[in-house]
């Protein structure tokens, strides 16, 4: 006796195949959806704010005036942010992620701090402004510098760090650490020599996504208390400064509609500046890409 | 090749010329026990390794051969619940003194593992790795360790156009020579082989064993294998291996021809395995 008969089989064939061209269907209209929006907000905000881009606009401080309004200060000021979040985080995000995968011994207490590292993930940014603010601003009185906003931002994005890096690491396949360690190799010269060159690609992709969540955060910075309209550029970390999601606030809040085209411009800026990270984060990947 | 094919023949030859001297024992296993958590995986373990031999360790899966030799280099400690009883003296001196680093021990025992497990990286980088983290910096040494290391391991001919190329780009039967080389680079005493031919295919097989004939010139070898033909073919002396208990040990021809234990003769047989 045969379980499966063919006319049977055969007569339903027609109800199973609508079934998969309905899901078919519906998954495509989320797609679109969401591409739809994508769009619509890209267009409006390229048609409002492309006219106001210009090499002036990189160049001038705010103004008043929103034909003289430019973003010199918040470029200069996100790219100082980063310069302080990316070796801050990555280092101490890689650090921690190879003391977890390698050195700690599962137990309870790594447990506990792995489950801890993943909930601060998910806490909103302004949790962490102010944290920054009671620890960076007023009990380390680093004021509202680029340095405190730095460590401030680098703890925002440190959990999802070291998730990346402890991700990169596990994914090295236990067969190259045996070879090291089978010829002799102590545990450090595994890391460094065969662990973490195999891991970079991983961490530095989830790194550089992280840092792009970083550079576009506004709430944190605001409960630091970074002022937005500034005439200068910084000399050095202990400089207060503004960044590029402060000053775009601040411009889409203004009455005056022309400011609304200027905040576009802005949105704009940071998006090249987002698309640029991202662009680097693809190459690394594909670069570096290893199939074990 | 030649002298060791010369070198079988007179063996085969001579059997009791052999017998006669008696060899030096590289590693001897004292009452050895080892336990993953609760699970006992080697049981009263006594056992002598021979100099310049080669000893096959042959079992059913899971018998626990892989532990045992992983044990020989202290490897089975990277595993967390690992407890063991009893000792094994290498060159005379117990590998469980806590005097003893296992970077010192892996330096003199190196290990051959079932797949075959190149870096990602050079061939060249591949074969230095093992001098340079033993701190040898000079290219000139370097480059020496490394031709006679896959001299040694029969495939300089077949990679010296390509040093610089990615281990990763040659065939499985190569990259496993290629391990085999980067473990001759470190200089060993003994090479531990864990069933190193089971993910290749026949003609690569036939490379590996006549290379394993070769090297026991040289190294005292002991082989897992899961194939009691390449036992028989290339070992000297045979363990068997049952449920975590060394069953019988002996010449290799009087294990296959004469065992004198039932289950011996029932696992070569082919009765269960
Ligand atoms: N890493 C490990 N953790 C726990 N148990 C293990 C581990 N490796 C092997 N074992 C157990 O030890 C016993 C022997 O395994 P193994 O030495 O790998 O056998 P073989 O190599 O003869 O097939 C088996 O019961 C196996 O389940
Ligand atoms: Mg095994």
């Amino acid at each position: 006796m045969r379980y499966i008969e063919q006319e049977k089989v055969v007569r339903r064939m027609n109800g199973r195949m609508v079934v998969n061209r309905v899901f078919q269907g519906l998954f495509m209209f989320a797609t679109a959806l969401a591409l739809l929006a994508l769009v619509i907000l890209l267009y409006r905000i390229v048609s409002q704010g492309a006219g106001h881009l210009s090499l002036d606009f990189l160049t001038n401080f705010a103004s008043r005036f929103p034909d003289q309004a430019g973003i010199k200060a918040a470029l200069v000021g996100s790219i100082w942010l980063m310069a302080v979040v990316a070796p801050t985080s990555i280092l101490l995000g890689v650090g921690s992620a190879i003391y977890l995968e390698e050195y700690a011994k599962k137990g309870r207490i790594t447990t506990f701090i792995q489950m801890n590292i993943s909930n601060l993930a998910g806490v909103p940014s302004v949790v962490f402004g102010l944290l920054g603010l009671t620890i960076f601003v007023r009990a380390l009185a680093l004021g509202n510098s680029i340095l405190a906003a730095g460590f401030t931002m680098s703890l925002l994005i440190l959990p999802v760090i070291i998730v990346a890096a402890q991700e990169a690491i596990r994914s090295v396949p236990g067969e190259l650490r045996d070879a090291s360690y089978g010829m002799g190799a102590t545990k450090w010269q595994t890391i460094v020599r065969i662990i973490l060159p195999a891991a970079i690609p991983g961490i530095l992709t989830g790194s550089i996504l992280a840092l792009s969540r970083a550079i576009g955060e506004t709430a944190p910075l605001i409960v630091v208390g970074i002022p937005v309209i500034i005439q200068f550029l910084p000399e050095g970390v202990m400089d207060t400064f503004t960044a590029l999601p402060m000053q775009i606030y601040d411009w889409s809040s203004r009455p005056q509609a022309e400011f609304q085209t200027v905040a576009a411009a802005g949105i704009i800026v940071l998006m090249v500046v987002l698309l640029f990270m991202n662009s680097v984060a693809v190459f690394i990947r594909n670069k570096f890409d290893k199939s074990y | 090749m030649n002298t060791a094919t010369i070198k079988t023949k007179i063996n085969a030859a001579q059997p009791t010329s052999l017998e006669q001297v008696e060899k030096e024992s590289v590693y001897s296993t004292r009452q050895l026990n080892l336990w993953y958590g609760n699970n006992h995986a080697l049981k009263n373990i006594d056992l002598e390794i021979g100099e310049n031999e080669v000893t096959a360790i042959i079992g059913p899966s899971g018998c626990g051969k892989s532990t045992y030799l992983k044990t020989l280099n202290r490897m089975v400690e990277l595993v967390p619940s690992v407890k063991t009883s009893g000792e094994i003296h290498y060159r005379g001196r117990n590998i469980f003194d806590s005097s003893y680093g296992v970077e010192e021990l892996r330096t003199r025992v190196g290990m051959v593992f079932q797949k075959p497990n190149p870096f990602p990286k050079s061939i060249y980088d591949n074969i230095a790795y093992g001098p340079r983290i033993h701190g040898i910096k000079n290219k000139k040494i370097l480059d020496e360790i490394v031709e006679k290391s896959l001299r040694g391991a029969a495939i300089w001919d077949e990679v010296k156009d390509r040093l610089n190329e990615n281990a990763y780009g040659i065939s499985g039967g190569q990259q496993q020579r290629i391990c085999i080389a980067r473990t001759l680079a470190i200089e060993p005493d003994v090479i531990l082989m864990d069933e190193p031919t089971s993910a290749l295919d026949p003609i690569s097989t036939l490379k590996i064993e006549e290379l394993v004939q070769e090297l026991k010139e040289q190294y005292s070898i002991i082989i897992v294998t899961h194939n009691m033909q390449q036992a028989a073919r290339i070992s000297d002396k045979t363990a068997f291996f049952l449920n975590g208990e060394v069953i019988e040990y002996d010449r290799t021809d009087t294990i296959f021809s004469n065992p004198a234990d039932k289950r011996t003769e029932d696992y070569i047989s082919g009765r269960f395995g």
